[in-house]
């Protein structure tokens, strides 16, 4: 069984975002940077698809500046057989553009699996993971909260308006992964130290054409100050009119 | 609630880690955030350690991390303490727990033990499956504890042990004992007893009010006979207690940082929060003098630690070096603490804050592993080459 495990390296979500001189990137000063939240829970599956099966590989592949490798050597401290790096200077690309580069690496490579997080949290993007998949000619379920597998075929539950809809696909086939999907373990010490002596192959990302152009990065507007209608009772019908007509909120 | 912790470092002391040693730093923090965390307060309410996380810590590899072999990590000096750095930014009662069974335990036994000992116990040890105690202290004998008058006198091919020891973490829920006690010859040596041993008890020391959360109890021996081979065979003299406790005590430095770091943290977010007279109380030149004395000893005291640390990587390190860095970074942790209770005003004495638990916790880190008191006798001797305890 050949996992692969597309994985990026985005700001953590406590981080205070600041908007760059340029208008453009965000401001890394003083944010600290992790493993994308939901490709974690694509490690975390891929790696107990692999203990539970007693045999395969799990691949961390990355797209980004130098930094990212740090970011795969966290997929491999939790316990994953191997990298890539695609690298390149500055991230930033668009989605089709890194869709593009990933999946010409992965084209012709063994792979039974490729898994994705649901979404960047970076940038909200949720493009990449269908992208490759297309473009490698994989079935795609995406937003999956439960991934079962029963020789060549793969059963993955997603949760849609009410219900849950469950999917069967033949494997070679990709997935990406939601909330819920697993419990991502920590890394362990032994873990962290074996990861930098894992294979890490770097290799400049093949370039992709960009289709795409970001224009401009805003701050949200500032929060207008607090306003208290009035008190008790009384004041409910004004809420109530504000809210509807001001905020817009029901 | 409040912002999740990320840590303090105004003098970019990251830079001088290595990507592992950050890595294992974030990891335990991480951990300590989401499976520590939200149990804390009401275990340190009931009086009880959270004994369902000892697997997880095993599991991480943070039961005996600094030991090479036998199923240990096998850390450097600095990641050892970021460890118990966090650990202690957690509950200083949860980095007690990692502490004595890792540099109380564990240590003496790798470093004095035979090895039939080392691989009958370290392993267990690593894996969380045998819990570890060690039993110095005495109900008269604290700061002196070369004065012990516990004995382990040898009979028929056993050793034989009379005595009490008081103040032990982990008292009643250790598998194994690392007793120091007197022989024939009057020589302070080392035993393993085993739980159950006829003759061995315990009894938990209940309501403190500090490190509530850590277990803390008395071990009991009336003719309790062990076999020969549970000494520790070379090493005899105060040096087998106080070797083990220089281990315990570098990492009191690190922890002592975790607590101050924890009390910083809720500090900021509450000053910048708390609005009194229309402005956050932030903006006041008194609360902010409080958070500069915190940040600035909270800086200071994570340089000493990092020294230290390359010192016992190179082997240099020295007793009295150790006390310098307990009893300076317990004492500014314990007055970050304290300031930090007061800038929190009345919320400062509940537990929705983590500032007077840190408080209360920190009395007791100031007393154990060598008072405040004791290592400004060591440091004067240091200074001096005479020994005002004696
Ligand atoms: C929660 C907790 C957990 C503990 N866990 C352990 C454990 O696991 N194993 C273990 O062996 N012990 C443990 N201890 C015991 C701890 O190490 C002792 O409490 C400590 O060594 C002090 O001894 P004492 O309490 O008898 O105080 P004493 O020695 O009676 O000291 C009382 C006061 O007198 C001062 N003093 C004493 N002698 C001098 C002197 N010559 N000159 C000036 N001042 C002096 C001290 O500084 C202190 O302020 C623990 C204690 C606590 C509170
Ligand atoms: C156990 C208990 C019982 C109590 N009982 C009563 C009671 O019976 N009746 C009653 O009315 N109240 C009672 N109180 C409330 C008590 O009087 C308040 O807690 C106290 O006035 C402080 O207010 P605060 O807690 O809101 O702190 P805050 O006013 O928010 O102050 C927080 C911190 O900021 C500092 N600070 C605030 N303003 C400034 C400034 N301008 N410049 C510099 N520093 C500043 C404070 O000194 C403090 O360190 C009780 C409190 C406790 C803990």
């Amino acid at each position: 069984m050949n996992i692969v495990v597309c994985v990026k390296r985005v700001p953590d979500s406590s981080a205070r975002i600041k908007v760059g001189a340029d208008n453009r990137t965000i401001d890394p000063a003083g944010v600290e940077y992790v493993l994308n939240p939901y490709d974690e829970f694509a490690v975390e599956e891929a790696l107990k698809i692999k203990e539970k099966a007693g045999a395969g590989e799990v691949t961390i592949l990355a797209l980004g500046g130098p930094e990212s490798a740090e970011t795969i050597r966290k997929g491999l401290a939790m316990g994953a057989d191997k990298g890539i790096h695609l690298k390149e200077g500055t991230t930033g690309r668009d989605f089709i553009a890194t869709a593009q580069a990933i999946a010409a690496e992965l084209k012709g490579r063994p792979l039974d699996l490729l898994l994705f997080g649901n979404k960047a949290i970076d940038d909200d993007g949720t493009q990449v993971a269908a992208m490759v998949a297309t473009l490698l000619g994989l079935p795609f379920v995406g937003v999956i909260t439960k991934l079962e597998l029963n020789g060549r075929t793969a059963t993955a539950h997603r949760p849609v308006e009410g219900g849950v809809e469950v999917v069967e696909v033949a494997l070679p086939a990709s997935f990406s992964a939601q909330k819920g999907l697993n419990e991502p373990r920590f890394a362990s010490l032994k873990g962290i130290m074996a990861a930098k002596k894992k294979p890490l192959e770097e290799k400049p990302a093949a370039a992709g054409e960009p289709r795409m152009e970001l224009v401009k990065l805003d701050n949200p507007p500032a929060r207008p100050a607090p306003r208290i209608v009035g008190t008790g009772k009384d004041a409910v019908p004004a809420l109530m009119k504000l809210l509807r007509e001001e905020a817009k909120v029901i | 609630m409040t912002a999740p912790f990320t840590g303090i470092d105004f003098y970019q002391l990251d830079e001088l880690l290595t990507e592992e040693e950050r890595a294992v730093r974030d990891t335990v923090r991480d951990w300590v955030s989401r499976r520590f965390m939200p149990v804390i307060e009401q275990h340190n309410r009931a009086g009880t350690f959270p004994d369902h996380l000892i697997p997880e810590m095993a599991e991480m590899g943070l039961l005996g991390a600094p030991i090479q072999g036998y199923d240990c990590a096998g850390m450097n000096a600095t990641a050892y303490g970021l460890i118990l750095q966090e650990l202690e930014r957690g509950d200083s009662g949860l980095r007690s727990f990692a502490s004595v069974q890792t540099s109380l335990c564990m240590w003496p036994i790798w470093t004095y033990g035979t090895e039939d000992q080392k691989q009958k116990w370290l392993p267990p040890m690593a894996r969380g499956k045998k819990l570890g105690c060690f039993g110095l202290t005495e109900p008269d004998h604290g700061s002196n504890p070369g004065g012990m008058i516990t004995r382990a006198k040898r009979k028929g091919g056993k050793w034989v042990l009379n005595g009490a020891k008081m103040w032990i973490t982990n008292a009643t829920v250790a598998d194994i004992a690392v007793v120091w006690a007197k022989d024939d010859e009057d020589q302070i040596r080392g035993y393993l007893v085993e739980k159950g041993t006829p003759g061995f008890t315990s009894r938990e020391t209940k309501n403190k009010w500090s490190l509530r959360a850590s277990i803390t109890g008395e071990l009991i021996f009336s003719d309790c006979a062990i076999p020969e081979d549970c000494v520790f065979p070379d090493v005899k003299g105060l040096k087998g207690p106080l070797s083990c406790l220089t281990q315990a005590r570098y990492g009191i430095a690190w922890g002592a940082i975790g607590a101050a770091m924890a009390c910083y943290d809720s500090s900021v977010n509450y000053a910048k929060t708390r609005i009194q007279f229309d402005r956050p109380i932030g903006a006041f030149q008194l609360n902010q003098e409080k958070l500069a004395y915190m940040l600035t000893e909270i800086t200071k005291g994570q340089c000493l630690c990092l020294r230290l640390a390359q010192l016992k990587d190179q082997k240099k390190l020295k007793p009295e070096q150790v006390s310098l860095a307990k009893r300076n970074n317990v004492e500014i942790a314990l007055n970050i603490a304290r300031l930090a209770r007061d800038l929190h005003g009345a919320n400062g004495i509940i537990d929705e804050y983590p500032v007077i638990r840190h408080m209360m916790n920190l009395e007791s880190v100031k007393t154990y592993e060598g008072t405040h008191d004791i290592h400004t006798l060591v440091l004067g001797q240091a200074a001096t080459g005479l020994a005002a305890y004696t």
